[in-house]
């Protein structure tokens, strides 16, 4: 037991409420998936609902959030940084520090948690840039699961470190062969596992996507960053930060720290896609900035697609924002206006990596750069009477190899 | 143009069960498939259900998988599925088009119903389109007089398929195990249990499929379905054979085994 001060998850905290809506955001989310993984899925749905509220399931959550993640995780000013950035106050809130070093840890112990809950004995994972799916292979070595990885083949070249490390930690990393080999593909034959082995396994899903009730689920374990964020902030400024930056892939970093501010009116939301190549080389995944409504994954959302449905292949520099498609949540924000989407490019992402480095001693993953890369444009923007919070949603090693080309160092 | 109705009324005066085959339009080519599919059911098919090549088939195995990323190498649109079930249709059998939602979903449902139903076609089967997000499809498949088929598979619960088969008009697809498609050893223990539990909540036709693909694996289903579902083994054919008339050749001896299967019910 542990006093509230220790706590950094509360009752409350892990929020739900997309049970009475079908998982419905908007006209986005619901299920597009197999009729045999409904009962799975209203499983999942129905166990967390029960866990959310129930004191012991977030008391062991706080507990491995504090003890084994490393939260709170804290706030660090970058003056150095925000001099570049129009003189703006940057402040990030450092994922980077978490154990793994991804953000991606907050929601596979809460998932982990759940596999136990749910009788099962074998988690299965997709990972892009090899983050969730060393996550997914720490948490299970932690709580003694079966861990299989689905990985595009491309990505497990380019995130050979992050192979390395799952294989490591004793899970089995299955290279994806087919389509685009990215994480599309990966979650495409994770799925076809999970139908086939529904009863014994977990698909611990790594981002605000999929069908319901995975994206409200990875949302509530993702809040954390931003409600301890908007706590930190209060304490280190007396007050809301003017805008928050976070890059989006799949859209887990970017939800996880939007949430806790959905409801501060002067708070502006900024999430940034992986711009690529460039919009007009095609080669890109700006899926909230250039795709169409569609259905990618069990859930109706933006989609990279051409007219007939069939989905485009993404690029980016960064295996992480790698993706076609993004959280039904996110397509709502949009379309609503709560929050903006932004495209960022491969160069600019590059720039920014290569400036935090030098100016603040942080080496940022490639997909947080994308982040980085906003908050330059914003802050010039802003001006430097303006205060933004950046999610630094994980750190670089990783990313080295890619570096070593990029900059030739 | 054969209705399902009647497909199923004859199959039950010959005291056997009906024999679906599945192909995806633009395999082997746009026109090997027409071919493949008339050569199918020349030598027994009553039913031919026509893949939509889909970039992202979640539900299909590798075989599958193989046939669809060939098609659509080949650049199959939907106007080439289109075309391909007005040349299938033409051989008197019944013809569906099984597709993943997002194809129908861009091009307009009630345009693709439309289409379909000028192409000859009789309906459709949408194995990731479920009842809660169904009414907008069922809609303009009633207004085009075309059948919507759904699955139910052996996780589903007592009412989840009573939900899927009211949703469903022609039948109703039983998947016999968990999993994506593709032949398999045995058909799975669990599709006679399946077929029982969903014949308490409908008198359509229940048709089995998911590793169905010889003769003896079509009679033993043939004993409690009404209609044997076969894939992959036929794509299994087109992609081993050295050429054209051999892949013909070969597609036309597994559909009259499997006939002659659903005969020895």
């Amino acid at each position: 037991m542990t006093s509230s001060e220790d706590t950094v998850l509360q009752p409350g905290d892990l929020v739900g409420g997309d049970a009475g809506t079908g998982g419905k955001f908007g006209v986005f989310g619901g299920r597009y998936v197999p009729e045999a993984l409904i009962p799975a899925l209203d499983e999942v749905a129905a166990v967390y609902e029960k866990a959310r509220t129930d004191v012991a399931f977030i008391r062991e959550f706080d507990h491995l959030l504090r003890t084994y993640a490393g939260r709170p995780t804290t706030l660090t000013d970058v003056p150095k940084f925000g001099a570049q950035a129009g003189g703006a106050r940057i402040v990030l809130k450092r994922e980077d520090l978490t154990h793994t070093g991804a953000h991606k840890i907050n929601n596979v112990l809460g998932q982990a948690l759940l596999t136990k809950r749910l009788g099962k004995t074998r988690v299965i994972a997709e990972t892009g840039a090899g983050q969730h799916g060393v996550a997914t292979a720490t948490a299970a070595a932690l709580m003694g699961l079966e861990c299989v990885i689905y990985m595009g083949a491309v990505d497990c070249e380019r995130q050979s470190l992050n192979v390395a490390r799952m294989k490591l930690l004793g899970a089995t990393v299955v290279p994806v062969t087919n389509g685009s080999q990215t994480l599309k593909d990966a979650i495409n034959e994770a799925f076809r596992d999970w139908v086939t082995n529904v009863d014994s396994t977990h698909y611990l899903f790594g981002t605000v996507a999929g069908p319901y009730p995975f994206p409200g689920i990875v949302r509530d374990f993702a809040r954390i960053i931003g409600v301890e964020a908007r706590r930190q902030i209060l304490a280190l400024t007396g007050k809301l930060p003017d805008a928050i930056c976070a890059a989006v892939g799949g859209g887990s970093n970017a939800i996880g720290i939007f949430h806790a501010f959905l409801g501060d009116e002067g708070v502006a939301l900024h999430g940034y896609e992986a711009g690529g190549r460039g919009l007009e080389t095609g080669e890109h995944a700006l899926t909230l900035t250039a795709g169409t409504i569609g259905v990618l994954h069990g859930s109706r959302t933006y989609v990279l697609q051409d007219e007939e449905g069939q989905t485009i292949e993404s690029h980016s520099i960064s295996a992480g924002l790698d993706y076609p498609g993004v959280g039904p949540e996110h397509a709502w924000l949009k379309d609503s206006g709560r929050a903006t989407y932004h495209g960022i490019t491969d160069a600019e992402a590059m720039d920014a990596f290569a400036l935090l480095a030098r100016t603040e001693g942080i080496i940022p993953a490639i997909e947080s750069a994308h982040a980085l890369a906003g908050a330059l444009k914003l802050g010039r923007e802003l001006g430097p009477d303006a205060t933004i919070l950046v999610n630094l949603s994980g750190r670089g090693d990783k990313d080295m190899g890619t570096a070593m080309t990029y900059f030739n160092l | 143009m054969t209705s399902l109705a009647a497909v199923f009324e004859k199959a039950r005066s010959e005291d056997r069960a009906a024999l679906v085959g599945y192909l995806p339009a633009g395999f082997p080519t746009k026109d090997g498939a027409v071919a493949a599919a008339s050569a199918m059911v020349d030598a027994g098919c009553d039913v031919i259900e026509i893949g939509l090549p889909y970039s992202d088939p979640l539900m299909d195995g590798p075989t599958i998988q193989d046939a669809v990323h060939r098609s659509l190498s080949n650049g199959t649109r939907i106007a080439d599925v289109m075309r391909t079930v007005e040349g299938v249709a033409r051989t008197g059998a019944a013809t569906l088009v099984m597709t993943y939602w997002n194809p129908i979903d861009q091009y307009g449902a009630e345009r693709f119903a439309r289409d379909l139903a000028n192409a000859g076609g009789v309906g459709t089967i949408t194995p990731d389109l479920t009842p809660e997000e169904a009414g907008p499809w069922r809609e303009a498949s009633r207004e085009a007089g075309i059948e919507t088929v759904f699955l139910v598979a052996p996780s589903s619960t007592e009412e989840r398929i009573g939900i899927v088969a009211d949703c469903c008009t022609g039948f109703v697809y039983a998947a016999s195990l968990m999993g994506v498609t593709g032949a398999r050893e045995s058909v799975g223990l669990a599709a006679e249990g399946l077929v029982k539990r969903t014949r308490a909540h409908t008198t359509l036709p229940v048709c089995v499929g998911l590793g169905v693909g010889t003769g003896a694996q079509a009679a033993e289903v043939a004993a409690y379905a009404d209609g044997v579902i076969v894939g992959s083994a036929f794509i299994r054919r087109l992609l081993d054979a050295p050429d054209e008339s051999a892949g013909l050749f070969a597609v036309r001896e597994l559909a009259a085994e499997l006939a002659a299967g659903c005969r020895r019910r």
